[in-house]
C-alpha cells in the first residue's frame, strides 16, 4: 500500500465531500423550516458559478488584476445575487404552494431547475459548451513522496470547514439561528413566540442559496471548468447526500457528504472499469443508498395521522 | 327518427364539430410555412379556445366526449387519417405525426403511472431510449422479425425498469423522484461512455420490414405518390389505439379504482386490503413497457439514436406533457401532445427554447391551473348514465 497514493485519494474525496456536504445541507435547511424539498437547489448553485465567471470575466476588461481582489468580489457577487434569488424562489414558488399537496412543490421547483439551467445554456454567452474556470489561488504544492497537497486545495478546503463552522455558530449562538431551529421544530409555537415565519422561511433560503453559490465556486476553482449541467449533478448528489445523513439533521448532511464522496473515491480505486463509469457509479450508489435507506441513516420520524 | 336515437346525435353532435374544427385547424396549421401566419394562426387558435371556454361552449364537448366516448373515438381515428391523407406525399409532417403519435403512446404510460398509481417517473424518456436502442441492436445484429422487436423493446424497457422496483417500491414522493431523476443521469452517461452502444455519436436503426415489406420504400399507388413514413404512421396509430384502450379499460376496471385509491390514500387503501406493492409494480412496469414499446418504433422511425436524443429534459417533456393535458385525462395527453410537438417545430423560432418554454409553462400551469387544460373527469361508473 502506497501510502501517498492514499492520501491523494483521502485528500480528493475530502474535497468532493465538502462541495457534496455544503449542497447538502442547504437541503436540509430548506426540509427543516419548510418540510419541502426544493429541487432547483442545484441549478442555483449552477447560476451561481456562472455568475461568478461573470464577475470575473467583467473585473479583468475593467483591469482588475489582482487574484484576491477578483475572487473576494467574485465570491459576494455569487453569494449576494444568489442569496436574494433563493428568497425569491421561497417567496414566489415555495410558499405559495404550501396549501397545494407536496407533490406540486416538487414539481415546480423541478421545472423552476429547467427553466434555471436552460436559462444558462441559451443566455450565457456560448453557455452550452464547457466554460474554463480560472485559476486564482496559489497553485503552489508541497509533496510527500506520492502525495501532492495543492496550496488551493487547502485552502478551499479550510475555506469550507469555517463555512460550515461559521453555519453551526449562526444557528446555535444566534437569535436568528434559534428562529430557525424554532420554525423547524414547530411552525405554530414559533409563530406564536412572534417569530416572524415568513421572513425567517425567507432568510434560510437565502443562507442555503448563499452556500450553494459558494460550492459552485468551489467546484469552479477545483476542476477550472464548468458546464451549465453541473448543477444538476451536484443537486441530485447533495441530495442523495442529505438523505443519508437524514433531512433535517445538519451533522447527518455534512457526515453524509464526505461518506458519499468516501464511497465514490473508493470506489472509483478498488472497481477497474470505474473510471470511465464515474458517474454512472455515483447515480448508481444514489440509487443504491435510497432503496437500502429510504429515509436516511438517522430516520426523520414517520408517524402518519389518519 | 325514433326519439331516443335523437337523443344518442345530440349527445355525439358537439364533440363531432369540435373534432372537425379541430382537424381543418390542424391541417392549416401544418400546412401553412410562413412564420408570422403560423403566430396569427395559433393567436386565433388560443383565442377561439377562450372564447368558447368563456361562452361555455366547451362544457357540451366535455360532456359528449365523456358520454359517447366509444363513437368519437372512432371518429378521433378518422380524424387522424384525414389529416395524414392530406400530407401523404410530405414526409416531414408525417414524421411529424409519428412523432406525435408516439409521443402520445409513451405519455400514456407515464400516465398509468403517475396519474393513477401516484408513481413519480422523471425518467421517461430513459425507457424511451430504452426502447430505441433495442432496436437499434436487434435490427442490426439478429433476424427477429420488427413487430416482435416492438414488443421485445417495450418488454425490456419494463425489465429495466425492474432494477428500480426496489428503490422506487421502498421510497415515496420527493425520495422516489430523486431515484428516477438520478436514474435518468445514469442512463444518458452510461451511453456516452459505453462503446459498444456507440457512444455519443449513437447507432444507426436499421428500418422496419414487416413480411418482406419494407418501411423505407415510398409507396406508389398508380400515379399516386405516399411518403413512407405512411406505413410508420399507420403502425404507431395501431399502437396509439391499442395503448389508449388498454390505459382507458384499465382505468375504467376495478385496477384503475384500486390505482385511484392508493394514490390517494395509501393508508387507508392498505386498510381495505388493496395489496400496495402489487399495484405500484403493476403500474410501473406496465407503464415503462408502453414507453419503450414507443420508444422502440420511434428508433426505427428516426433511423439513429444517439444519447442526446434520452435526456433528463426530454423526460421532463413527458412531464410536462403529462401536467399540461390534465394527470389521469387520456385525452388531455393527446391535445397536450398535440401542441408540445407540433408548435416548437412549427415555429422555429421558439424550438431552441423549448424546454425553456415548456417548464415555465408548467410553472404557470401549477400554479394557476393545477388540474391542467382538461381536468380529469369524475369517474362514470356507467358511461352515459345520468342521474
Amino acid at each position: 500500500v502506497d501510502l501517498g497514493l492514499f492520501a491523494q485519494y483521502v485528500m480528493n474525496g475530502l474535497m468532493l465531500g465538502m462541495m457534496y456536504a455544503l449542497v447538502a445541507v442547504g437541503f436540509t435547511l430548506f426540509f427543516g423550516v419548510l418540510d419541502v424539498i426544493k429541487f432547483s437547489h442545484g441549478d442555483v448553485l449552477t447560476v451561481g458559478a456562472f455568475s461568478a465567471l461573470a464577475t470575473f470575466i467583467g473585473l479583468r476588461a475593467v483591469g482588475v488584476d489582482s487574484n484576491g481582489l477578483q475572487l473576494l468580489a467574485m465570491l459576494i457577487v455569487a453569494i449576494g445575487a444568489m442569496a436574494i434569488l433563493g428568497a425569491v424562489i421561497a417567496r414566489a414558488f415555495v410558499l405559495p404552494l404550501r396549501s397545494a399537496p407536496a407533490l406540486n412543490t416538487l414539481l415546480i421547483t423541478l421545472m423552476l431547475g429547467t427553466v434555471l439551467r436552460e436559462s444558462v445554456r441559451l443566455f450565457y454567452p456560448d453557455g452550452a459548451n464547457p466554460k474554463p474556470f480560472p485559476r486564482l489561488l496559489p497553485t503552489d504544492s508541497i509533496s510527500f513522496g506520492n502525495f501532492n497537497l495543492r496550496l488551493d486545495n487547502a485552502i478551499m478546503l479550510a475555506a469550507g470547514v469555517l463555512v460550515i463552522v461559521g453555519l453551526q455558530l449562526l444557528l446555535s449562538k444566534t437569535k436568528l439561528g434559534l428562529a430557525i431551529r424554532a420554525v423547524a421544530q414547530d411552525e405554530e409555537t414559533a409563530k406564536t413566540m412572534g417569530i416572524n415565519f415568513n421572513l425567517i422561511v425567507l432568510i434560510t433560503f437565502a443562507i442555503g442559496s448563499g452556500l450553494a453559490a459558494f460550492a459552485g465556486v468551489m467546484n469552479g476553482l477545483y476542476y477550472n471548468e464548468m458546464n451549465f449541467g453541473i448543477g444538476l449533478y451536484l443537486g441530485v448528489v447533495g441530495f442523495s447526500a442529505a438523505i443519508v445523513g437524514g433531512l433535517g439533521n445538519i451533522y447527518g448532511a455534512i457526515l453524509g457528504g464526505f461518506l458519499f464522496a468516501a464511497l465514490q473515491t473508493s470506489g472509483s480505486v478498488l472497481l477497474p472499469f470505474a473510471s470511465a463509469y464515474k458517474d454512472v457509479f455515483a447515480f448508481g450508489v444514489v440509487i443504491a443508498i435510497m432503496a437500502w435507506r429510504p429515509t436516511g441513516l438517522i430516520p426523520e420520524k414517520l408517524s402518519e395521522r389518519v | 327518427m325514433a326519439p331516443q336515437q335523437m337523443k344518442a346525435v345530440e349527445s355525439i353532435l358537439p364533440g363531432a364539430v369540435a373534432l372537425a374544427l379541430a382537424t381543418v385547424y390542424l391541417i392549416v396549421l401544418l400546412r401553412v410555412e410562413n412564420q408570422t401566419t403560423i403566430l396569427i394562426l395559433l393567436a386565433i387558435g388560443i383565442a377561439t379556445v377562450v372564447a368558447a371556454n368563456w361562452l361555455g361552449w366547451l362544457t357540451p364537448v366535455g360532456r359528449s366526449f365523456g358520454e359517447r366516448e366509444d363513437v368519437l373515438g372512432l371518429l378521433s381515428i378518422v380524424a387522424a387519417i384525414v389529416v395524414a391523407g392530406y400530407f401523404h406525399g410530405d414526409h416531414f409532417v408525417l414524421l411529424l405525426l409519428c412523432t406525435v403519435l408516439l409521443y402520445t403512446v409513451a405519455t400514456l404510460g407515464l400516465n398509468l403511472q403517475f396519474g393513477y398509481a401516484g408513481v413519480l417517473n422523471f425518467a421517461g424518456a430513459s425507457f424511451f431510449g430504452i426502447g430505441a436502442y433495442t432496436a437499434a441492436v436487434l435490427n442490426q445484429h439478429t433476424a427477429i422479425p420488427h413487430l416482435i422487436v416492438l414488443l421485445i423493446g417495450g418488454l425490456v424497457a419494463a425489465l429495466i425498469g425492474c432494477l428500480l422496483l426496489l428503490p422506487v417500491l421502498r421510497t415515496r414522493g420527493h425520495y422516489a423522484a430523486v431515484v428516477t431523476i438520478a436514474f435518468a443521469l445514469l442512463f444518458k452517461t452510461f451511453l456516452e461512455v459505453n462503446d459498444v452502444l456507440g457512444g455519443p455519436q449513437g447507432l444507426q436503426v436499421r428500418s422496419m420490414n414487416v413480411l418482406g415489406w419494407s418501411f423505407n420504400n415510398n409507396i406508389g399507388i398508380g400515379s399516386l405518390q405516399v411518403s413512407f413514413y405512411a406505413s410508420y404512421f399507420v403502425t404507431s396509430l395501431l399502437i396509439l389505439i391499442g395503448g389508449f384502450t388498454l390505459v382507458r379499460r384499465l382505468e375504467r376496471s376495478w385496477i384503475g379504482l384500486n390505482l385511484d385509491a392508493l394514490r390517494l390514500d395509501e393508508t387507508a387503501a392498505r386498510c381495505f386490503g388493496l395489496n400496495i406493492v402489487r399495484w405500484k409494480v403493476t403500474a410501473f412496469l406496465l407503464g415503462n413497457f408502453l414507453i419503450g414499446i414507443a420508444g422502440t418504433l420511434q428508433g426505427m422511425v428516426v433511423g439513429f439514436v444517439q444519447p442526446n436524443s434520452y435526456t433528463f429534459a426530454d423526460s421532463l417533456i413527458f412531464v410536462s406533457i403529462l401536467l399540461l393535458g390534465g394527470i389521469g385525462n387520456p385525452w388531455g395527453v393527446v391535445v397536450a401532445t398535440l401542441i408540445v410537438v407540433i408548435v416548437p417545430e412549427k415555429l422555429q423560432a421558439i424550438q431552441e427554447y423549448r424546454f425553456l418554454l415548456y417548464a415555465a409553462l408548467v410553472m404557470v400551469v401549477l400554479l394557476f391551473r393545477p388540474e391542467g387544460l382538461l381536468p380529469r373527469p369524475v369517474r362514470s361508473y356507467f358511461p352515459g348514465w345520468r342521474s
